[in-house]
């Protein structure tokens, strides 16, 4: 026993030595100074065209073949053609491709815009009290649940047939989304670090601004995702009734028409929005939040 | 040294007494009383820490001793008794409680109002050994490394009591000799006094000058270390007390040996 005891000793001993001779417990490390994130970084934001591309390839396969036959799913070589006569044609009708999908940009714009700020300032408010929680929570929560369609008839006899509805339905379709996953981010920051800041002595400010609202932000940024994609939906909606351009107007009059080209045309360009949208907010997702340990190799 | 007394719940109750003696005294506490419920936490506790004093409480978990390292910190108001504590106070929590989304040197220089404190923070960050790490980010560190952060940040604060909160209970073996020997440095060269809250024997006994055990809400026992450091952990003195305190703690001493 006595003997088991003093081995033990030595062993702590010399083990001490090595410790210190080592600089403590900080293992050797070629380049300490944060590259780690950066070695983590997302290689080619392009490989994720990758998987979209293929489908598309599988889809002209399967029509070329004529397993899809395209009174049921026209070609994507049909609908580009119909997509290049849309840009270089002013038609009547529907005017030029361009043209509806800038008028559908500025709407989203707007209303995404403003819905994410909006969002944004309810979540503080509700988020850092209590008394803010128990007025704006319930509403926000009961809001959410209103179908966005079946606003829709409501809006134009308050706001009538111009912009703002529609501004106002992709307003809401950003908001709640945003709203909800930047009030879950706010709530969830480690209470821990809370403690932490009153024993710094941070004031109420300092501590939003350096621990609540960072703590916030990976949750947030999810919630802006979310609200690209929510927003991008109602503009369907929205563009849908009483509306002379944009691309759900193009939707609904190429329906009349029966012109299932034109509508997967629109229904591409929403795609291909949403995907660039949601690369944006990747980009900035991997500069915001580089102090995270990412997990995907 | 600025002292201030800060009142603790209801009953508090100012005493001349702990102000005039501000000069020796780091904490100063009376009559301290927590019950959660029907529990008593602590119970009608009084303590003294004098500046520069290293002293390590031990005790079983849900003895109380966090609680009592929490209301020294001035995280826990809900309850009665008076202290006077000298300011600044700074703590090291058991988890390093980094800000993960702030660089090592930003971490440090969270809360500070000084305009040369970048300069301060990394000479506290070299001090600890992590000169190289200042701009790394907390989730890239060690255990150890993010210890010794959270280290570097109490002690830019120049705290006049520095509270640790089970520090190196999560650290390997190894790492936690280290950062022995670092605290031990740290307070020869600034001479904080520092409560130690802690649940090894062998870590109150190779660092303090005092050694409190703390039963049912009050300190059962008290012994204070003369031993020189570096020590021995074999030193005769050294066995024997810790003998002593593992009887205090209800664990017979023969039943350590068979571990």
């Amino acid at each position: 026993m006595d003997r088991s005891v003093q081995r033990r000793n030595e062993v702590a001993v010399s083990v001490q030595v090595l410790s210190r001779s080592a600089t403590g417990d900080a293992p050797a490390r070629a380049n300490p100074a944060g590259g780690r994130a950066r070695r983590h970084r997302p290689a080619g934001g392009w490989l994720r065209l990758v998987s979209p591309v293929a489908l598309i390839g599988l889809w002209q396969i399967l029509s070329s073949t004529g397993v899809l036959p395209p009174s049921r799913l026209v070609s994507p070589a049909s609908i580009a053609r119909t997509a290049y006569t849309l840009v270089v044609t002013n038609s009547p009708t529907y005017g030029t491709l361009q043209k509806s999908l800038l008028i559908s940009a500025e709407r989203w714009a707007i209303g995404l815009s403003i819905g994410i700020t909006v969002a944004v300032l309810l979540a503080v408010v509700s988020g850092l009290s209590r008394f803010g929680e128990y007025a704006l929570d319930p509403v926000v929560q009961a809001l959410r649940s209103i179908p966005l369609l079946g606003l829709l008839p409501l809006f134009i006899v308050w706001f009538g047939i111009g912009e703002l509805p529609k501004d106002l339905i992709v307003l809401l379709g950003a908001l709640f989304p945003m709203y909800v996953n930047t009030f879950a981010g706010i709530r969830g920051v480690d209470p821990k670090l809370g403690e932490l800041g009153q024993v710094l002595g941070l004031s109420k400010w300092e501590l939003v601004r350096h621990v609540v609202l960072p703590g916030a932000l990976p949750s947030a940024l999810t919630g802006v995702r979310l609200s690209v994609i929510g927003s991008l939906l109602a503009l369907v909606v929205g563009e849908q009734i009483n509306a002379n351009a944009g691309l759900g107007f193009m939707i609904t009059t190429a329906q009349q028409f029966l012109q299932n080209n034109i509508i997967m045309v629109c229904l591409i360009v929403y795609a291909i929005i949403g995907l660039l949208a949601d690369w944006g907010v990747r980009m900035v997702e991997g500069k915001a939040l580089a102090w995270r340990r990412d997990f995907v190799q | 040294m600025a002292t201030r007394f800060r009142p603790v719940g209801a009953a508090a109750t100012s005493s001349a007494a702990a102000d005039s003696d501000s000069g020796q005294i780091a904490a100063s506490v009376r009559g301290l009383t927590k019950r959660f419920g029907e529990r008593v936490i602590l119970d009608e506790l009084n303590l003294d820490i004098r500046a520069g004093e290293f002293v390590a409480m031990i005790g079983r978990s849900g003895s109380g001793k966090s609680t009592l390292l929490r209301v020294l910190a001035g995280l826990d108001r809900s309850l009665s008794g008076s202290m006077t504590v000298a300011e600044p106070v700074a703590v090291a929590f058991q988890e390093p409680r980094l800000v993960p989304w702030k660089r090592v040197l930003a971490n440090v220089t969270l809360g500070l109002r000084d305009p040369a404190q970048e300069q301060v923070a990394t000479a506290a960050l070299a001090e600890v050994g992590l000169a190289e790490q200042i701009s790394a980010w907390p989730l890239t560190l060690s255990g150890g490394e993010a210890q010794r952060v959270s280290l570097a940040r109490a002690l830019v604060r120049s705290p006049s009591l520095l509270l640790l909160d089970e520090p190196f209970s999560a650290l390997d073996a190894l790492t936690r000799m280290s950062m022995h020997r670092l605290v031990l440095r740290l307070w020869a060269r600034h001479r904080p006094a520092v409560l130690l809250v802690t649940h090894d024997v062998d870590e109150a006994l190779a660092l303090a000058d005092r050694v409190l055990v703390l039963g049912s809400g009050r300190i059962a026992y008290s012994s204070t270390i003369d031993v020189e450091r570096p020590r021995d952990r074999n030193h005769p003195e050294l066995t024997e007390l810790r003998n002593r305190l593992l009887s205090e703690l209800g664990v017979p001493a023969d039943a350590t040996e068979a571990i």
